[in-house]
C-alpha cells in the first residue's frame, strides 16, 4: 500500500504514440519524497547532458508533489521540470491552481513527456483511460480559449486543463504554461511544450487517496487551518503589508502600490520613481482594479485569496496573479489600466509576466537608443502603449524583430550586436530578473540571487526578514513567537541585526550566519517543492503554518515515511544537490554564479568572493561550485560522483581536487 | 408561545456564493470525513458537497447532495441572476441520472449529506469548519412541525373518492383492506 501518493507515474512517448503506466519504486519517494526531486532524479537518469532543449531527447515532467491531492492545506503544487532553452539549465518552475491534486486522483504522481509529435496533439487523461488527440483546430488559440475549447468538447466541465498559446508554440524562449488560475512561467517550459507538439493536457480523476495515520494527519491539517486563521487576524507589525501576510503578495487585494512603484524599478528595470505615487494616481488605479476585478479567487484545498477574475472592459475574462500586477504596467511606463489590459493578451498568448514586460521596454531602450532603427522595425507604432501591444504580438510570432527577441534579452542582445548587450543588464544565467536595483550589497540576497538555481529570488527568499527592524523592541517581539526558526541562533542574529552600523549590511549577518540563513530559507523552498505544498503557507512568507518542526509529521502520518528533522533536512540537501549536478553536469560553474552587475551600487568584489566560497564549503561543494566526492557519497547520491569522475569533472582519486 | 404547536430544530448551511473562493476545501474534507476508516481517504468525486464552479463566468455554487431521484428532469430552465446564467442544475441537490454528481463513482450508488452525523456530534458540519473564508456558515433554526395531515383534511380527500366511485364501494374497498391487514 502506497499513501499519499500513488505510486504510478504516466509515461507518454509523443513521437512514438505510446502510453504506459508504470509503477514507481518506492525507495526513490523515500530518497526525494517527489515533486521536484524525484523530477530531477529522472532528468539525470534520462537526459543526457548534451540534450537540447528542444529537441525530441528532452523530457517535460509534470510531477504532483507528495502531500498533493491530500488534506493538506495549499498541498496542490505541480512541479514543471525539463530544459530551458533560454538557460540551456534545468528549468522548474511551480504551478498552482487544480492540476496537481486531479492527476492524483487520476491515479498518478507524475506525467513524463517524451519525444515530439508530428501534429499538434493535447492529452487527454481520463483516470485509467489516456488518449492522444488531434488538436489541429486549436493551432494559434489562446491558452485560456484552448483549456474553455478542450473542457467543451470533452464535455467535462471538470477537467483541469493545461495548455499554451502562441507563444509555446511558437517556441518563445520565456513561453508559459497556463492552468486555470495559476502557471509555470519561468525558463521558457512552454517552449519546450510547443516543440514536442503538445498543445494542451486534460485531466480528470476520480480515484482515491490514502493516508498512513488518519486521525493524527487530520489532526496536523486542523491545526494548520487554526493557525492560518489566527495568522490572518494579526498581520505582522513594522512589515510592508505585502509581507505581513500569508500567501503570495496580496496584490489582487491591495490598491496602495506606493512601495512597489517607488521602489522597483520602470523601464527595462532602468528608472525609479520616487515620489510617482500621488492621490490622483491611486484615485485612477484603484479605478482601473475595482472596475475590472471580479472575485479574489483561490487555488485548491487553501483559503487564501491571492489570485483574481479580471474582466478588461471590452475583452475576454482571464485570471491573475501577483505581481503580474504591475510588470507590464510599470516597464511600459504606463497605467493599471493598461497594464490589466495588455495581460489579458499576455496570458492568452502564454508568456512569463516577469521576462516579458522587460524584453518588451529592452526593445523599447534599443530603438530610442538608436541601435534599432524603423528599418527593423517596420510599422512600430508612435503611441507608447500601442507599441507595446505591437512588440507582444511580434514576438510570440516570432516575426521580424519579435524572432529575435522572443530569445530573451541576453540572446536577442547577442544577435543584434551594436553594444545592445549593455541593455541586457538584469539577467541572471541568461534570464530576466525581478526589477529591482538597490544601493548597498545585502549578503544574504548576494548568496540567494548568485546560487539560486530556480533563478528568481522569490523561489528562493522568505522565512528570515527581508530587512533588519528598525527598533529592539520590534525585534524582540518579533522572535517571541518564532517557532519556525530551524534553532535559536537565528533569532539572536535577527535581534542583533541594526539598520546602521557596524552590525547591518553588508557585513552583517557575518559569514557563517549568511550561510545558515540562506540555505534554511532554501531548504524551505527544496521541501516544499517536493511536497507540492505552495510556498505562500511555507517558504515564501514570515511565520508561516508549515515549518521544519511539523513537516516531518506530515510525511509520517501521511506518507507513513518515518521522518524526522535531520532526515527532512537530508532530503532537501540531497534534492537540492541533484538539481546541480544535473546543471554542473550541463557546464554550470562559479562563473555564473551572479547577480546583475548593477543590481546595487555599492559591490564588494573581497567580501563577495569570501562568501561564495564560505557557502559552497558550507554546502559541500568545490571552489567551482561542483559538489564534492564527500558530500555526494554522503547524501547517498554515489552515481553523481563515479560519473563527474567518468566525465572529468571532479578528479580521479589519484589527482587532486583543484 | 403557542402551547398547541410543536418546534423542531433544523440544521441549516447558509451558503453565500458571493463568498465562495472555490477553492473546493468543502469537497476534500467532507470526502475525508465520510471515508473508512474515518479521514483515512481523500476523493472529491465522493464529496457530498460539490462547487459547480465556471471561473470565467464567475459562477461558485456550492450545492449539497440531497434525494436520490430514478428520473431526471423534462426541462432543464436556466436562471439569469444577476447577469449570470445559471443552469437550473447547479443550485440541485438531486442524485439523478442526468449527471454524475453524488454518486459513488465505483458503484454508482447515490450519497446524501448528512451534515456530518457523529457521536459525539460535532458543533458544526466539517465543510462548514473549513470554510474559512465563511461562504457556508452553520445555523440552527426552530421551525413549527406541520405534524401531519389532520382528519378534516383526510375527510375531504374520502369525500372526493366516494363521490367518484359511490361510498357503498369504497365503504366495501375499506372493509376488504382492513380485513386484509
Amino acid at each position: 500500500m502506497r499513501y499519499a501518493e500513488t505510486g504510478f507515474s504516466l509515461e507518454v512517448d509523443l513521437s512514438r504514440g505510446n502510453i504506459e503506466k508504470t509503477q514507481t519504486d518506492p525507495g526513490l519517494t523515500e530518497l526525494h519524497l517527489g515533486g521536484l526531486g524525484t523530477s530531477a532524479r529522472t532528468l539525470w537518469d534520462r537526459v543526457p547532458p548534451e540534450t537540447d532543449p528542444l529537441s525530441p531527447d528532452n523530457l517535460l515532467i509534470f510531477s504532483a508533489g507528495l502531500l498533493c491531492g491530500t488534506p493538506a492545506i495549499g498541498a496542490n503544487r505541480t512541479i514543471v521540470s525539463s530544459f530551458s532553452p533560454q538557460t540551456r539549465l534545468m528549468a522548474f518552475s511551480m504551478m498552482g491552481g487544480f492540476f496537481a491534486p486531479e492527476l492524483k486522483y487520476a491515479g498518478y504522481d507524475s506525467l513524463v513527456i517524451s519525444g515530439k509529435s508530428p501534429e499538434l496533439v493535447y492529452l487527454w487523461i481520463n483516470n485509467g483511460k489516456v488518449e492522444i488527440r488531434d488538436a489541429s483546430h486549436l493551432r494559434g488559440k489562446g491558452s485560456v480559449e484552448t483549456a474553455e475549447q478542450i473542457r467543451a468538447e470533452l464535455k467535462e466541465p471538470r477537467a483541469q486543463v493545461a495548455s499554451i498559446g502562441l507563444a509555446g508554440e511558437n517556441r518563445v524562449f520565456f513561453a508559459s504554461i497556463e492552468q486555470g488560475r495559476s502557471s509555470a512561467s519561468r525558463g521558457g517550459l512552454g517552449a519546450v511544450m510547443g516543440a514536442k507538439g503538445l498543445k494542451a493536457i486534460a485531466v480528470r480523476g476520480t480515484g482515491d487517496i490514502q493516508v498512513a495515520r488518519p486521525a493524527e494527519y487530520i489532526e496536523l491539517c486542523n491545526q494548520v487551518l487554526d493557525y492560518i486563521k489566527v495568522r490572518q487576524d494579526n498581520p505582522i507589525p513594522g512589515v510592508m503589508p505585502i509581507l505581513a501576510r500569508l500567501g503570495s503578495p496580496q496584490e489582487m487585494a491591495v490598491h496602495d502600490e506606493k512601495w512597489h512603484t517607488e521602489n522597483f524599478m520602470w523601464g527595462n528595470s532602468r528608472l525609479r520613481r520616487k515620489g510617482f505615487w500621488t492621490d490622483e494616481i491611486a484615485k485612477q488605479w484603484t479605478h482601473s482594479l475595482e472596475s475590472m476585478r471580479k472575485r479574489l479567487i483561490s487555488c485548491y484545498n487553501c483559503p487564501l485569496k491571492c489570485g483574481a477574475t479580471i474582466a478588461p472592459p471590452g475583452l475576454p475574462t482571464y485570471m491573475m496573479k501577483c505581481f503580474s500586477k504591475l510588470t507590464y504596467t510599470m516597464a511600459a511606463m504606463s497605467d493599471l489600466d493598461f497594464g490589466l489590459r495588455i495581460a489579458q493578451r499576455a496570458t492568452e498568448y502564454g508568456v512569463d509576466a516577469f521576462s516579458t514586460p522587460q524584453v518588451m521596454a529592452f526593445a523599447l531602450e534599443l530603438y530610442e537608443a538608436g541601435i534599432l532603427t524603423d528599418a527593423d522595425m517596420p510599422g512600430f507604432p508612435s503611441a507608447n502603449d500601442e507599441r507595446f501591444f505591437w512588440l507582444l504580438d511580434r514576438i510570440v510570432r516570432r516575426e521580424g524583430i519579435g524572432d529575435i527577441l522572443a530569445d530573451g534579452t541576453h540572446w536577442a542582445a547577442e544577435k543584434i550586436g551594436k553594444g545592445a548587450s549593455g541593455y541586457a543588464h538584469n539577467t541572471i544565467k541568461k534570464h530576466e530578473q525581478l526589477p529591482l536595483k538597490l544601493g548597498m550589497l545585502n549578503p544574504i540576497y548576494f548568496l540567494m540571487y548568485s546560487t539560486g538555481e530556480k533563478i528568481n529570488i522569490t523561489q528562493i527568499e522568505g522565512n528570515f526578514p527581508q530587512a533588519p527592524f528598525l527598533k529592539k523592541e520590534e525585534r524582540e517581539a518579533f522572535v517571541k513567537d518564532w517557532v519556525q526558526v530551524p534553532d535559536d541562533r537565528f533569532k539572536r542574529w535577527l535581534l542583533e541585526w541594526e539598520p546602521r552600523g557596524e552590525k547591518s549590511i553588508p557585513n552583517y549577518p557575518d559569514v557563517e550566519a549568511t550561510c545558515e540563513i540562506v540555505n534554511w530559507q532554501e531548504q524551505m523552498h527544496y521541501i516544499d517543492d517536493a511536497l507540492g505544498l505552495c510556498a505562500g503557507l511555507s517558504s515564501f512568507p514570515l511565520k508561516p503554518p508549515y515549518h521544519l518542526h511539523n513537516l516531518p509529521r506530515f510525511i509520517s502520518a501521511g506518507a507513513g515515511i518515518d521522518m524526522d528533522e535531520e532526515a527532512l533536512k537530508r532530503i532537501a540537501a540531497r534534492n537540492r544537490n541533484m538539481v546541480r549536478a544535473v546543471n554542473v553536469r550541463r557546464g554550470m560553474r562559479r562563473e555564473d554564479e551572479k547577480p546583475p552587475a548593477d543590481h546595487w551600487k555599492n559591490r564588494f568584489p573581497d567580501l563577495e568572493a569570501g562568501l561564495l566560497d564560505a557557502y559552497y564549503k558550507f554546502k559541500g561543494w568545490d571552489g567551482r561550485g561542483i559538489p564534492t566526492v564527500e558530500s555526494l557519497n554522503g547524501l547517498g547520491l554515489d552515481f553523481v560522483a563515479k560519473e563527474f569522475k567518468e566525465r572529468g569533472i571532479l578528479a580521479k582519486e589519484e589527482e587532486k581536487v583543484p | 408561545m403557542n402551547a398547541g404547536r410543536k418546534t423542531k430544530k433544523i440544521k441549516t448551511i447558509r451558503i453565500d456564493v458571493e463568498k465562495c473562493n472555490g477553492c473546493r476545501a468543502c469537497e476534500v474534507i467532507c470526502s475525508s470525513f465520510h471515508s473508512a476508516p474515518k479521514y483515512s481517504g481523500v476523493n472529491p468525486a465522493r464529496s457530498r458537497i460539490r462547487v459547480v464552479r465556471d471561473p470565467l463566468k464567475d459562477i461558485y455554487v456550492p450545492v449539497y447532495a440531497g434525494e436520490y431521484t430514478a428520473a431526471e428532469c423534462t426541462g432543464r430552465d436556466r436562471y439569469v441572476i444577476a447577469g449570470k446564467e445559471y443552469d437550473e442544475c447547479a443550485f440541485c441537490r438531486a442524485s439523478c441520472p442526468s449527471r454524475d454528481l453524488f454518486k459513488e463513482p465505483d458503484s454508482g450508488l447515490p450519497l446524501k449529506c448528512d451534515m456530518c452525523e457523529s457521536d459525539p456530534p460535532l458543533s458544526e458540519p466539517m465543510c462548514v469548519k473549513w470554510c474559512i473564508t465563511d461562504a457556508l456558515t452553520f445555523e440552527e433554526r426552530e421551525v413549527e412541525e406541520t405534524g401531519g395531515e389532520t382528519l378534516e383534511e383526510m375527510e375531504v380527500g374520502l369525500e372526493d373518492l366516494a363521490k367518484r366511485h359511490g361510498l357503498e364501494r369504497l365503504t366495501e374497498a375499506v372493509a376488504r383492506m382492513a380485513k386484509n391487514k
